[in-house]
């Protein structure tokens, strides 16, 4: 059947054309931020050598030494106090919204928990400086509070939204069945939901972990303001260091553009694009697998 | 029997758990307000070291943020929940996008810069941050336009296409129209984020801010509350009110996130009601 030269037909293609190239350009736009980064970040080991950025802690630019595993292991270490406090709470909190709240409390705890994604990260990075670092100070008897601590413990509350909203997504969308036959067999609600809920939930669970993960080890402001931004490693979790965000706030505005010190900062936010990378990897994985 | 007392115990560990989370976001909220509200008055906004020109900065550049994302984000979802064939090429698509989402915006911001600063020698301009922030929004849009979209019923196309429309006049009249709600929704949710972002302004808008207050240039350096507060917070100068001013700041985004939050989701909630006739 020919095809009808009519207006409407013609504006169909085009419009389709247009819905087309918007979702390519989203796509280039990836690749452009990786090619940019990654060109800038790349060029650090003209002058100092891969081995010594990923494994050496010495960080002195101005006598061309940079070791940036200082950094590495700040925003690793920071991720994973964050990860430790704030995973329990969050998934605690998704699996009382989705099975044990009455519906009207419910319907109050979903948009606080929205609200708490709505703050901005230096809100949090203020309330962290004048609140948690001083009672870091007081509890432990740390000369300035600063360090991993205070970033592990801001990050954890920043990080509950996304725990909590892909959890109780998870949770909430699961069969009934399975609910309905573990009570039938006598099983406990607390039975129900730690033996059959959650087990079946894990590939979800995992996801908004993972997510929080990409979160916190990407989370700036916040992180630098409580952080102490001294560029030693980490020996305690109460003394002032640096993660590769933080670094790289600090630095950046003080470092010529293409200098090797300036360069090393590019390769840092390269590392933290690749790790969010790997991140969203694992995600497709746990997605998957929960599909199979 | 112990099993019960086990269900018991944990049923309260959840109440609790779910009590200390809602504790915290109620003392953040009244912790931040207190300290801050005393000192929101004019002069606050006018008054020498006055945020009038970092509030209005952080309008500028979400709304200018928005034009720049607004089109292209929404017109990927439509393509990815109206268009897209089950494919290679969508699948890429979606990773792309995914990945998008998750690049921490430090990074987007180092990109803003190398771009507008550097390649293009702008400096640090509201246009290179909105621009930027543009790409923040970007996924975010996508993935509300998809799922808004997703949300209409399918008999609602076909019913559409039956009686001979194309494509594009059924996405027009009777798709975009019913997934509205959801869209606004998602664009509230968008610009609320993209309000309080800083690591990403820092090195794209600056930390200046213009002489002139509502200054509508492009190439004016555009340091907003968010970068405000920071740059507060990091660097107070001595002998100043700094740290009013900073108070005074936190609340006053607190503020703007909490009157996004809540009053920009009622007219979306009436839309519902009026276009569809029932609740969510």
């Amino acid at each position: 059947m020919p095809q009808k030269k009519s207006w409407a037909y013609f504006n169909d293609h085009l419009v389709r054309y247009l819905f087309i190239s918007s979702a390519v350009l989203v796509s280039l736009v990836i690749l452009t931020i990786i090619w940019f980064v990654g060109q800038q970040g790349l060029a650090t080991f003209k002058e100092a050598s891969p081995l010594e950025f990923f494994t050496s802690t010495v960080w002195s630019p101005d006598t061309g030494k940079f070791g940036a595993l200082t950094f590495i292991a700040g925003s690793l270490g920071t991720t994973l106090i964050a990860i430790l406090l704030g995973a329990p709470l969050g998934l605690a909190g998704a699996v009382f919204m989705a099975k044990v709240a009455p519906a009207s409390l419910r319907a109050i705890l979903r948009p606080v928990t929205e609200l708490f994604a709505g703050i901005p990260s230096v809100v949090y990075g203020y309330v962290g400086i004048i609140v948690i670092v001083d009672l870091i100070r007081k509890l432990t008897g740390s000369p300035t509070g600063f360090g991993m601590l205070a970033a592990g413990l801001v990050l954890a509350i920043m990080i509950l939204p996304t725990i909590i909203s892909i959890s109780e997504d998870t949770l909430r969308a699961l069969p009934e069945m399975y609910e309905e036959a573990s009570l039938a067999l006598g099983a406990t609600r607390w039975q129900t939901i730690w033996r059959v809920l959650i087990p079946a939930a894990t590939p979800g669970i995992l996801t908004a972990v993972i997510l929080a993960m990409a979160r916190a080890i990407g989370e700036t402001m916040a992180v630098q303001m409580v952080i102490g931004n001294s560029p030693l490693f980490p020996t305690s979790l109460t003394n002032p260091t640096s993660t590769l965000t933080s670094n790289i706030v600090m630095e950046m505005g003080n470092t010529p553009f293409g200098s090797t010190w300036n360069n090393a900062l590019f390769m840092m936010s390269l590392v933290l694009l690749l790790i969010s990378l790997i991140l969203i990897i694992l995600v497709r994985t746990a997605a998957r697998k929960g599909n199979a | 029997m112990q099993a019960k007392q086990i269900n018991t115990l944990a049923t309260i560990l959840l109440w609790f758990s779910a009590a200390a989370i809602v504790a915290i976001l109620v003392w953040f909220l009244t912790f931040i307000l207190g300290r801050g509200l005393p000192y929101l008055n004019k002069d606050f906004f006018t008054g020498p070291n006055g945020v009038g020109g970092q509030l209005f900065n952080s309008f500028y550049i979400l709304l200018l943020s928005l034009i720049f994302s607004l089109p292209i984000g929404v017109g990927a979802g439509i393509y990815l929940a109206e268009y897209a064939p089950d494919n290679k090429l969508t699948d890429i698509i979606r990773l792309s996008t995914e990945s998008l989402a998750t690049v921490p915006s430090i990074v987007l911001g180092l990109f803003g810069m190398i771009v507008f600063v550097n390649v293009l020698g702008l400096g640090f301009t509201i246009l290179g941050g909105a621009a930027t922030l543009a790409l923040l929004n970007l996924p975010i849009l996508v993935r509300v336009t998809e799922e808004s979209l997703r949300g209409v019923p399918s008999s609602y196309r076909e019913a559409s296409l039956a009686l001979g429309a194309t494509m594009w006049q059924t996405l027009r009249k009777v798709v975009l129209p019913t997934a509205l709600p959801g869209l606004i929704t998602g664009t509230t949710l968008v610009a609320g984020r993209a309000l309080g972002e800083t690591a990403i302004l820092i090195f794209t808008a600056g930390m200046n801010v213009s002489r002139y207050l509502f200054d509508v240039h492009l190439t004016a350096p555009g340091e907003t509350l968010a970068v405000h507060l920071f740059a507060l917070k990091s660097n107070p100068l001595p002998g100043t009110n700094a740290d009013q001013i900073a108070d005074g700041t936190a609340a006053l985004l607190i503020l703007m996130v909490l009157v996004f939050n809540l009053l920009l989701a009622l007219p979306s909630r009436y839309l519902q009601h009026r276009l569809i006739g029932k609740k969510d």
